[in-house]
């Protein structure tokens, strides 16, 4: 069974309990209908019980069919640098159906970011390598569709789209 | 059982497009790795070809080309390359049916479709690493990536 190859660290972006022993990784696509399914679950998850774990959400854009995948993942990165990271993560995947060059500007204005900046960070080569980075330490540790998650270190193959499939990994 | 390292892997030539062919023995000197696969239309976001579709660019990194193989014919593999934006070739093993995927011991008689076999070839043609997956499981590249850097390894070595 596949092992997370790159630890979780100072780089990534935490929620819930950050103290927590147990730790969910999320590799994930913006632009992708079953991370978009997952994504209210994971908020449910963190409301019922995020005094217990802790979600990672790492970057695992599929450019080729989810043309929008790659923006959405700087966006979300260029907000971090204002501090407002799960905001857009958020946002981006509540619009998931209205995902395209201009709407990361709107999510921006909406999230009250401060938008010369956005704009600037959003195209860097920094943010670039942060997307790519993600991604390849999704690669290596054997992600092969999206969502891939990983429970403490482990590749969870235990998430069947349900609720509850998740609960039971935390609780 | 399925070829595995060590082993010459067997030439072949198969259609590529609809009228051009591939001769595996053409790519000598540099490295391949044989994806076979039951059938083009998994329907997921996550199929294998498409995950391998974005990882060329680290496959490349070690001089290795991708070659994806299934029993399909060759315009429904166009079809499919067209709609997944493949940017590698998927070869027809069509007629005689499945003939180079039992070569390689990746054959599902049952169904009539190649295994989901993944086989990493060096510049030589000798296969390195080889590996079935489970029909239903995307193997993901993790496997073929470990093997081409351990193969980096041995040819620093051999240099060295």
């Amino acid at each position: 069974m596949s092992k997370l190859k790159l630890a979780v660290s100072d780089n990534d972006h935490k929620i819930g309990n950050t103290s927590a022993k147990t730790v969910l990784v999320e590799y994930g696509d913006y632009q992708c209908p079953y991370c978009g399914h997952a994504h209210p679950l994971l908020k449910r998850l963190l409301k019922e019980h995020g005094d217990k774990f802790m979600l990672v959400f790492r970057n695992f854009p599929l450019q080729e069919i989810h043309p929008a995948a790659m923006m959405a993942a700087q966006a979300a990165e260029a907000a971090a640098l204002q501090g407002k990271f799960w905001e857009m993560h958020d946002y981006i995947y509540e619009h998931q159906d209205n995902l395209h060059g201009n709407s990361f500007l709107d999510f921006a204005t909406h999230l009250k970011l401060d938008l010369n900046r956005f704009a600037e960070d959003w195209i860097s080569q920094s943010i670039l390598d942060k997307v790519e980075g993600d991604f390849e330490s999704g690669i290596r540790s054997g992600v092969n569709g999206t969502p891939g998650f990983f429970l403490n270190g482990n590749f969870f193959n235990k998430y069947d789209a349900t609720y509850e499939s998740l609960e039971r990994a935390i609780i | 059982m399925i070829l595995e390292k060590g082993q010459q892997a067997p030439d072949f030539e198969l259609m590529a497009t609809p009228d051009q062919k591939l001769k595996l023995s053409d790519l000598r000197g540099k490295r391949v790795i044989l994806a076979f696969y039951p059938a083009d239309w998994s329907p997921v976001c996550g199929d294998q070809m498409a995950l391998y579709n974005e990882t060329l660019r680290f496959f490349h990194k070690y001089n290795a080309e991708l070659l994806g193989i299934s029993v399909d014919g060759k315009w429904c593999h166009m079809a499919f390359t067209q709609t997944r934006n493949l940017h590698f070739p998927i070869l027809a093993d069509f007629e005689p049916k499945g003939a180079v995927s039992r070569s390689y011991g990746a054959y599902n008689e049952e169904e009539g479709h190649s295994k989901r076999a993944l086989f990493v070839l060096d510049e030589n043609g000798v296969i390195q690493w080889s590996y079935l997956s489970p029909e239903g499981i995307n193997p993901g590249a993790d496997g073929i990536l470990d093997a081409l850097e351990s193969m980096a390894q041995v040819k620093d070595l051999n240099h060295s």
